[in-house]
């Protein structure tokens, strides 16, 4: 269990979790952002920050946001725990977020 | 480039070690962190509840920092009390000040000082084993406690109200606590809050473990969650308050499952008083309704609520340190981005970080963010800030031995772990918390390297 990003993070990619992230447990896919289950501490400090409201502890997700939660462990299942993104390469996006129609935002 | 810079950070919680690491990965920069305990982590340690367990492994990246090769750790030395802001400024080229906010705000109401009457900062402190709480501050003999506050604070100090102590033993609680709680009467927990269900702080994850207690049912009135005009704001501009007021609304529709501790949720109820003589018997409060200010006043109807125990979690203010500024009224060190300011003007070489700089708000991360930014002035202040006389790093050392300061360095700190280790392997938790100062420093000045 741990906090999730979600759809209106796709294609999008704020990244002000990243700079508020006290363990740097915040890798960066393709199209989205993923928070590294293992090494995420739960301290929430994500959640608030996020401009279009992407970030939720798991069991607070939304129905259609729920597979993000499954789809970010298989990402980091064959990636591994670096212990930091900053230095670490970007992550493969899971087959379940290559397969979203592109997304459109509005200036956020 | 910086050269030979020398850098004093007062408090090692996560605001004055993220500082750290900001500083230290300049090369020419060398930190030493100085805290007044013999051990690290602040509010890490002696804040994030125990049963936290994730959270405080956040412990595992601070370290990190602490070990770095050009950062020093300088425990059991109080700002203040050992050192001066004028010993700092002559040993350093910059000190940078988190020591936190260590009181409690207060409630401003009659009855405050009974006995049964405290600070939620006491509690956590007392469960934590913090080396200034005594080990019988708390018995747990009553039966009603009553927590005034609706944060992530009043959320720990009743789930370690309401846990029973076989929850707890594989976490890191000093077996004192453990040996009051597992003896605890206490059966109905109050959490209270001011204002209405939208303005209230928890965390939704922290809010929702509540619900996950085995030993309590929680208890809310559908009455208490309507919303006015401002409540109805929040929830549109805030999806946190949204999802914890869909967890409230889900209890106050829940039957209770007859366990042996409950926890009520209480809304919109101002506290006038604490009742009692000789101790706590009961609390008043006024009953608002919503006034579309998201404020519970003026409805005029008095409530009477009996209990034993009162805990007040109202927020934290800092405490002044002897030649530094201090803004009485917000309980912080007034600054500008992490400038100490004194007079409204900065002062050179003087910078804040965490709690003392902004208040006490926001989370573990919040620090990081809030520490980077005041090192981001201080490295743009650097070449030009006034150098400091004692050049050599090993001057403060001796000038606190001198004192006859009993310094802990890092390698005590590890003497610590290796004892509360050994402690926790005895109940089968990771790790067992020492709560006697004597006892932490006898560990940590044991260490062979330190004898001289």
């Amino acid at each position: 269990m741990t906090y999730v990003i979600a759809l209106p993070c796709v294609d999008l990619k704020d990244k002000t979790c990243i700079e508020e992230c006290p363990v740097d447990c915040i890798y960066e896919g393709e199209r989205m952002l993923y928070i590294h289950p293992d090494e995420c501490i739960d301290c929430g400090a994500c959640e608030p920050v996020c401009p279009v409201e992407a970030i939720a502890y798991e069991e607070d997700l939304s129905e259609a946001d729920a597979p993000f939660a499954d789809a970010v462990r298989g990402v980091f299942a064959g990636y591994g725990s670096p212990g930091g993104a900053s230095p670490a390469p970007k992550v493969p996006d899971p087959p379940f977020v290559l397969a979203l129609p592109p997304q459109q935002h509005n200036d956020v | 480039m910086l050269q030979d810079f020398r850098v004093a950070v007062v408090g090692s919680g996560p605001a004055g070690i993220y500082a750290a690491a900001a500083l230290a990965g300049h090369e020419g920069v060398a930190v030493d962190v100085i805290d007044r305990l013999p051990t690290p982590f602040g509010l890490v340690r002696y804040g994030v509840a125990p049963d936290h367990e994730k959270m405080k492994s956040v412990a595992v990246v601070l370290r990190k920092v602490l070990e770095h090769e050009r950062l020093r750790f300088l425990g059991n030395v109080e700002l203040g009390a050992d050192v001066s802001v004028a010993d700092l400024h002559r040993h350093y080229d910059a000190i940078v000040v988190a020591n936190g906010a260590a009181v409690d705000r207060r409630l401003g109401i009659g009855g405050e000082d009974l006995p049964g009457s405290f600070s939620a900062t006491e509690f956590v402190s007392w469960y934590s084993g913090h080396p200034d709480t005594a080990l019988d501050k708390f018995t747990l003999t009553a039966q009603t406690a009553i927590v005034i506050g609706v944060g992530n604070v009043a959320v720990d100090v009743a789930r370690v109200l309401l846990k029973t102590a076989d929850e707890l033993k594989t976490t890191d609680i000093p077996d004192h606590v453990l040996a009051v709680l597992s003896r605890s009467s206490v059966r109905d927990v109050m959490i209270i809050g001011r204002r209405g269900p939208a303005h209230a702080r928890f965390t939704t994850k922290e809010l929702r473990e509540l619900g996950e207690l085995a030993n309590a049912d929680v208890v809310v009135a559908p009455a208490e969650l309507a919303l006015d005009e401002a409540g109805e704001a929040e929830l549109a501009r805030n999806a946190v308050a949204r999802r914890n007021l869909e967890v409230l609304q889900t209890w106050s529709q829940r039957a209770p499952q007859g366990r042996p501790r409950r926890l009520h949720l209480r809304f919109l109820l101002r506290p006038t008083a604490i009742c009692g003589d000789a101790h706590v018997t009961g609390m008043q409060f006024e009953r608002g309704h919503p006034d579309g200010a998201g404020e519970a006043v003026g409805a005029g109807q008095s409530v009477h609520l009996p209990t034993d125990m009162v805990l007040r979690s109202v927020g934290y203010r800092g405490v002044p340190i002897p030649g530094l500024p201090f803004d009485d009224k917000r309980g912080v060190i007034p600054n500008a981005a992490g400038r100490i300011l004194r007079d409204g003007a900065p002062v050179p070489g003087e910078y804040v970080a965490g709690w003392i700089k902004r208040g006490p708000s926001g989370v573990i991360g919040t620090n990081k963010h809030d520490a980077t930014e005041t090192v981001h002035c201080l490295l743009q202040d650097a070449p030009a800030l006034p150098r400091r006389q004692v050049r050599d790093p090993d001057g403060i050392v001796d000038l606190l031995h001198q004192r006859g300061v009993r310094v802990v360095p890092w390698q005590g700190w590890e003497a610590i772990e290796a004892l509360e280790i050994a402690a926790g392997r005895r109940r089968g938790a990771k790790q067992v918390k020492v709560a006697e100062r004597e006892l932490l420093l006898a560990a940590a000045l044991s260490h062979p390297s330190l004898r001289s």
